[in-house]
């Protein structure tokens, strides 16, 4: 048996080693972390754009991603009512970076809606066709669902969607990330009807009874699908303004 | 269950006989960790949906478990017997860390994947049950050697689990397609492409057909080794 001062001396020293070699460990990878981090999201806001970027067909490496990055993509941050918001603003907003791809939506989520911005990114394909491409957030049956949905220049039809989520079902909510079929059906989806009024795009339990603005359910998902409907709604709804001043241009 | 042998051996450097090997050997089939001693099925269902996720597991289980294994031996002398769970519990959970940010530096994408579950590695018996059982009675190396034996053992179970269940439910192996139709070819064609006729079991890819697998693994495993029938 060990007295109680050397047990005690033992685990204060044991957890002093810990926490020192992991704090250094911790620091000491954080800016890769970070790089990873933002390739990792930097890529889903490109496979939004699908069929749309050019060369398509090749695989998007770090290094291809970085490059549409620094010489296709405009970023920009808009407020609620679709103004501009400049680089101090972001960083007051406390992102000291600037950069409207550090916005962090689900931050975001948790202000007045006044006081929220949002990222816009602009693609610029080789034959100058512009696509927009927006951030939604929203949640699904478990936790938390996001995307970035690509919108032509028209500003109503959708160009492609990528979806993510923190912990769908795989097989059946996780579908939303994985399926690329069931992704391809929002190709070409309209949000706004032919009076100008903003109508979403909707997932649809039992089939799409119109090939508008309505996609088929996943089966099994039902309320990963309801979840992925009202972030559509809510979310391509605060973007609506913005859109509306890029017009008037 | 357990058949470890307390036996401390005087001569501690990095023999490798008999004895040494059959640590290694003996979680593989005698003595595995998922089908004899049914631990660390919890991490089994959730982590075998895809065979390079099972991959993944199994050799951060297997670095922990050694490691953990041959930390533990060295100091097992040292730590005191009245807070021994939680010295263990301390080493298991750096460990842990240090793999979970090890791969997020590494391969962000499996991280990503695996998410909780890296995490969860700190829960998995087989981890702390080899401590317990073997660590603290026996010397760093052939603590090492066990270590990783039994992550051998529960990773081999993972793939093999993985196997059927992506080959199944996604038709593909290791994210490489091979029966049934892509969803690039969906998009594009009507037509069908070799073995198209195949539609995911989607069963398969949820946590129960995880179960039926693992069962019909134990089932085969007995059925040849008569040794590990229950008779009582």
């Amino acid at each position: 048996m060990h007295s109680t001062n050397y047990i005690i001396r033992f685990i204060l020293i044991l957890t002093a080693f810990v926490a020192v070699v992991l704090a250094f460990l911790s620091t000491g990878l954080k800016p890769i972390h970070d790089r990873n981090e933002a390739l990792y999201n930097k890529r889903a806001i490109l496979e939004a754009l699908g069929t749309q970027l050019d060369n398509s067909d090749q695989k998007l490496d770090n290094n291809k991603i970085l490059e549409i990055f620094n010489n296709q993509i405009q970023q920009q941050a808009i407020d609620a009512k679709g103004n501009l918001v400049d680089e101090s603003a972001i960083k007051s907003k406390g992102y000291p970076s600037g950069l409207p791809e550090d916005i962090d939506m689900a931050k975001e989520e948790k202000l007045p809606l006044a006081d929220r911005i949002y990222p816009v990114y602009i693609y610029t394909k080789s034959n100058g066709e512009k696509i927009y491409i927006v951030s939604v957030r929203g949640k699904g049956l478990w936790d938390a669902i996001w995307g970035n949905i690509a919108i032509k220049d028209d500003l109503r039809t959708i160009a492609g969607v990528s979806f993510d989520h923190k912990g769908e079902t795989p097989g059946l909510g996780a579908e939303i990330k994985d399926n690329a079929s069931w992704k391809q059906q929002f190709v070409g989806k309209t949000f706004e009807d032919k009076e100008g009024h903003f109508t979403s795009v909707k997932v649809v339990k039992g089939g799409a009874k119109n090939d508008i603005n309505e996609v088929d359910g996943i089966s099994g998902a039902t309320i990963t699908g309801e979840g992925v409907n009202k972030m559509l709604n809510s979310g391509l709804a605060v973007y609506i303004p913005y859109f509306n001043h890029v017009e008037k241009k | 269950m357990e058949e470890t042998k307390v036996v401390e051996k005087k001569s501690g450097g990095l023999k490798f006989g008999k004895a040494e090997k059959r640590l290694l050997t003996d979680p593989l089939s005698e003595n595995n960790p998922i089908t004899v001693q049914v631990l660390g099925i919890c991490s089994a269902l959730a982590v075998t949906t895809g065979v390079k996720n099972a991959l993944v597991m199994a050799v951060a289980v297997t670095a922990v478990t050694a490691l953990s294994n041959f930390f533990t031996s060295l100091m097992r002398n040292t730590i005191p017997k009245q807070v021994r769970l939680i010295v263990q519990l301390i080493i298991i959970a750096f460990l842990v860390t240090v793999v979970e940010l090890t791969l997020k530096a590494v391969s962000f994408d499996s991280y990503k994947q695996l998410s909780v579950f890296i995490g969860l590695i700190i829960t998995n018996c087989i981890v702390m049950g080899r401590l317990e059982a073997f660590a603290m009675s026996n010397t760093p190396w052939r603590s090492f050697l066990d270590g990783i034996g039994n992550g051998l053992g529960y990773g081999i179970i993972l793939i093999i689990v993985a196997a059927v269940r992506e080959f199944f439910g996604k038709g593909s192996f290791f994210n490489y397609k091979i029966i049934g139709n892509t969803s690039e070819y969906l998009i594009n064609t009507t037509e069908s492409s070799w073995l198209g006729w195949y539609s995911n079991n989607n069963l398969m890819v949820l946590f129960p057909s995880a179960m039926f697998v693992i069962a019909i693994i134990i089932w085969i495993h007995r059925s040849y080794n008569k040794n590990l029938v229950d008779i009582s």
